[in-house]
């Protein structure tokens, strides 16, 4: 296929006067788990919310498969940061995975069975059939998690875009999700997430960008992840002492793989 | 028409009918919106649209010098509505947050609304009389036609409000997601808001531009503590508006000189007062019962395990134990005898002669259940 998912060219993003992403080139090739990483501030989550065209960029322009979003919409799936909602809205866990369905319902148009199949089904992927009739409020931060992507594969779409999935959950809720992303893939989507932990990055995705207001670089893992990109993402020190750790992380892994284990 | 004649008999007198049809009418809408509006975090905007009406009340009688209940309506809903995109285009363009541009504009427009009425009053001829009644509402002035006015515009809020409920919940809940879906988000703020602005100026004739936010934001406090569904809590909190509404119209009715719009209010703040004590799960006096059983659960528990641990350091198991030193034990405020009596109904402890106590076998096992319950929660 020679299309890509995702193509951006030139985007540029300001609160005010400050620019928040500086002129972005991104090419991200269909059916690659991707994350975005880079400091806070670097502009990650604009980059997402630019893309769905939830800011207005001051200049540049997405293309979807090769149209714009707008007539792509059905293709896209979105899940954003937990933090983004109010857990204390009445409503339960069914009816915000049913929000999923309302871009292909359209307007007025309610619901029906068939809907509800496709939400129960998405509750069984993620593991929260036993939730489907729990108030929202009452769940945990990992529960709220699985609520969102459940939410997101009830829209059915080629591309997802997640803004830090693994944010504040425990470490079987990040497995499963893991898990989840790396069957999406295998299924031909194509993903975008937002991440934070440079020490998962090479185990968890296959394809990453470095971000800090500019786009560093982006490419597969095996060529990108590299100890200067870091250094430039995250400025001196702090990219070394993060790279080591990942380096050492390897460099057992690798053993581990010479021994035989 | 069987619910109408049913009124009929209720209330066989044509004014107290009118009243309370129109306070019920007023009650449903800005309960059914105001629960938007609650959940929304834009509670106060309702009074500052309100407050902000009261110019348009004014201007609309200057330019068509006409009391039509419909035209004043129409007036204060063009002036709130303005107020209220005043309120969002400074939060949006300027570093001003959201409470101050909210007081910002209530202020001004109130105060604008009341240097016109005070010009008005000042009129030579007399057909301004009444005007100011918007201040705190006149229900007794209420005639059949302004109700059947109120609940024709109310009816078509609500019917806006159910053909948008999936569009309109996506904005309340997740409104980033519902823009990613392609629904046009700004609008549909546009248009609940403008729901809300029309719940508000129907009810200010009755209830007035001062008191008209509480029912906007009480009924849907009220309702939010019974229920944790939307669907539910919008119905609740309609329900709650209209019993408001009636029974303020009834009891301002049996005494001489009660303001209805004021005893509507004060209704509705009985309703979220009982709401607040008594609603199952989030009432006050639910959690206070449920931390109290939990507290007296654990002081058995605990004078039962110290009476365990002293046990274990003795040969025989049913060795007998001084109250006292369980006192020591207890760091807690004490409580202790009233903890043995209980135990002792239960048939875990047994007392032994001079104020001593003993764990009986069935308070062995019982303490060993506890002890282990507690080392398994702690690994």
């Amino acid at each position: 296929m020679n299309q890509n998912a995702i193509e951006v060219a030139d985007l540029t993003v300001a609160y005010r006067d400050k620019p928040v992403l500086w002129d972005v080139d991104l090419t991200v090739p269909i059916g690659v788990l991707m994350a975005i990483v880079g400091p806070n501030g670097a502009g990650k989550t604009t980059l997402i919310k630019a893309i769905l065209g939830l800011v207005s960029p001051a200049a540049g322009q997405v293309l979807i498969y090769g149209e714009p979003y707008e007539r792509q919409r059905r293709l896209v799936g979105y899940v954003p940061q937990r933090g983004s909602v109010d857990w204390n809205f009445p409503t339960n866990v069914v009816d915000v995975v049913m929000m999923g369905c309302y871009g292909k319902l359209g307007w007025i148009r309610r619901p029906g069975q068939q809907e509800r199949k496709m939400v129960l089904e998405a509750l069984e992927k993620v593991g929260m059939s036993d939730f489907a009739d729990r108030q929202i409020s009452q769940l945990s931060g990992g529960q709220q998690q699985r609520v969102f992507l459940a939410r997101a594969l009830v829209q059915d779409a080629q591309i997802y875009f997640m803004d830090e999935p693994f944010q504040g959950v425990d470490a079987t809720t990040e497995r499963a999700i893991v898990t989840l992303l790396q069957e999406l893939r295998a299924a031909g989507k194509t993903l975008v997430v937002v991440h934070h932990d440079l020490q998962t990055v090479p185990d968890y995705f296959d394809w990453v960008t470095l971000l800090n207001v500019r786009l560093i670089a982006s490419g597969p893992v095996d060529d990108v992840f590299t100890e200067n990109n870091l250094r430039l993402t995250y400025g001196g020190r702090v990219a070394f002492l993060k790279h080591n750790g990942y380096k050492e992380k390897t460099n057992l892994e690798q053993s581990a793989k010479l021994r035989g284990v | 028409m069987d619910l109408l004649s049913l009124f009929r008999d209720l209330f066989p007198d044509y004014t107290l009918r009118t009243v309370a049809l129109g306070s019920a009418t007023l009650g449903i809408v800005s309960g059914a919106l105001g629960a938007y509006a609650v959940l929304r975090r834009q509670s106060l905007l309702g009074d500052a649209m309100s407050h902000a009406a009261l110019p348009g009340i004014a201007l609309a009688f200057l330019i068509t010098g006409s009391k039509e209940t419909l035209v004043l309506i129409l007036g204060a809903a063009a002036a709130g509505w303005i107020g209220t995109l005043l309120i969002m285009s400074i939060v949006n363009t300027t570093r001003v947050k959201y409470d101050s541009a909210l007081g910002m504009v209530l202020s001004v427009f109130f105060g604008f609304g009341i240097v016109l009425l005070t010009l008005i009053q000042k009129r030579p001829d007399a057909t301004q009389a009444g005007l100011d009644n918007f201040l705190f509402g006149q229900a007794a002035a209420l005639l059949e036609r302004d109700v059947i006015t109120m609940a024709s515009i109310g009816a078509i809020a609500l019917l806006a409000m159910m053909i948008f409920w999936k569009e309109f919940k996506l904005l309340s809940f997740d409104p980033d997601f519902g823009a990613s879906l392609g629904f046009p988000m700004r609008f549909l703020d546009i248009l609940l808001t403008t729901l809300l602005v029309i719940a508000i100026v129907i009810g200010l004739q009755t209830v007035g531009v001062v008191l008209m936010s509480a029912m906007v934001v009480a009924p849907a406090a009220a309702a939010r503590q019974w229920t944790d569904r939307l669907s539910l809590m919008v119905v609740l909190s309609a329900l709650f508006g209209a019993l408001a509404g009636i029974s303020g119209a009834m009891i301002s009715s049996t005494t001489a000189h009660l303001p209805t719009g004021s005893t509507i209010v004060l209704c509705v703040s009985t309703i979220v007062v009982v709401s607040i004590l008594l609603a199952p799960n989030r009432g006050l006096a639910w959690k206070w019962i449920r931390s109290h059983r939990n507290s007296r659960k654990l002081r058995l528990e605990a004078v039962l395990s110290d009476l365990y641990l002293l046990t274990q350091q003795h040969k025989s198991p049913e060795y007998a134990h001084s109250t006292s030193v369980l006192r020591l034990m207890n760091t807690k405020q004490g409580g202790v005898d009233r903890s043995l009596e209980e135990l002792e109904e239960r048939g875990l402890v047994r007392r032994v002669d001079d104020g001593k106590w003993a764990l009986t076998p069935t308070g062995i096992n019982e303490a060993e259940r506890l002890t282990r319950i507690y080392r398994e929660k702690n690994l």
